[in-house]
């Protein structure tokens, strides 16, 4: 067996080219968020593929990718919050009824 | 060999439900097309050996973040307002042609470049062996160890982020 770095990249860039696609064509603020999840995963892969194949001796990118988890998680609460608070205010959650910052 | 064909499913997992996650219109299908996704990426982790990564990651993102959105769902949800997912085909084609120039630049560059040690090979044994192992123990020593392989201050770092996080949702969400 051998799993050569080039298949974790092409399964990450994969990943991110379709965060991508989500980011743009999604109305509803959720499906945004979870394409911005599938660009945060795609880069999580990264980290780890680059510390366990090409530097195995070192920790770095495995404690990079377990404080971005951290963050995510953390980014996910407060944005679901803010979804929320604007659901109250406008009864819908499409991003071309955010047009104003007004309460 | 086995761990290739494992690899290969995962990926094949990975890529399809993401490709799914991003396309279907039923937002709570996305998110459990989310799930799949993050759990074929768990997979991953564990396949490099990295088994505390892979826990953290089922028990971080499949337990907490997409549970968190299924309860955003349902609270956002509204039988009159049906999800109305369909974008222009204009819009649809710009965003296609963004994010297959995304992947062709990524790919050019990865592909194109020469790592130090071929790329280097997830060899047999998968768990790392000897002093590239991390352990439990190591991994809890290193996070707080204010030394020079230490992870003190980004540890600290998050727990504070964590704090103003809680406190923050509670501000935004609350009712007036």
């Amino acid at each position: 067996m051998n799993i050569s770095i080039y298949c974790f990249l092409i399964v990450s860039a994969l990943m991110l080219a379709i965060g991508i696609y989500g980011f743009l064509t999604r109305r509803n603020t959720l499906a945004i968020l979870i394409s911005v999840e599938l660009i945060l995963n795609a880069a999580d892969l990264n980290f780890a593929a680059f510390n366990r194949l090409l530097f195995p001796a070192g920790q770095e990118g495995y404690f990079f990718t377990l404080f971005s988890v951290a963050i995510s998680a953390a980014e996910t609460a407060i944005a679901i919050a803010v979804m929320i608070n604007i659901y109250r205010n406008l009864k819908n959650n499409f991003v071309e009824n955010l047009d104003s910052m007004k309460w | 060999m086995a761990s290739t064909i494992i690899f290969y499913c995962l990926a094949a997992i990975i890529l399809i439900c993401a490709l799914l996650a991003v396309t279907t219109k039923r937002i709570m299908r996305a998110a459990t097309y989310l799930l799949f996704v993050l759990f074929g990426t768990a997979g991953l982790y564990f396949l490099m050996g990295y088994t505390f990564l892979g826990a953290v990651q089922v028990m971080v993102y499949a337990g907490g973040v997409v549970v968190l959105y299924i309860f955003a769902l349902m609270l956002t949800g509204r039988k009159d307002v049906k999800d109305n997912e369909k974008a222009s085909i204009a819009k649809k084609m710009a965003a296609v042609c963004a994010s297959l120039g995304a992947a062709a630049i990524l790919l050019f560059v990865m592909l194109t470049h020469k790592f130090i040690n071929d790329g280097g090979l997830l060899s047999a044994p998968a768990e790392p062996t000897g002093e590239q192992a991390t352990s439990i123990t190591q991994i809890g020593q290193m996070m707080v160890d204010a030394g020079h392989n230490g992870y003190l201050l980004p540890f600290e770092a998050v727990s504070v982020l964590l704090l103003a996080c809680i406190v923050g949702g509670l501000l935004i969400a609350r009712k007036r």
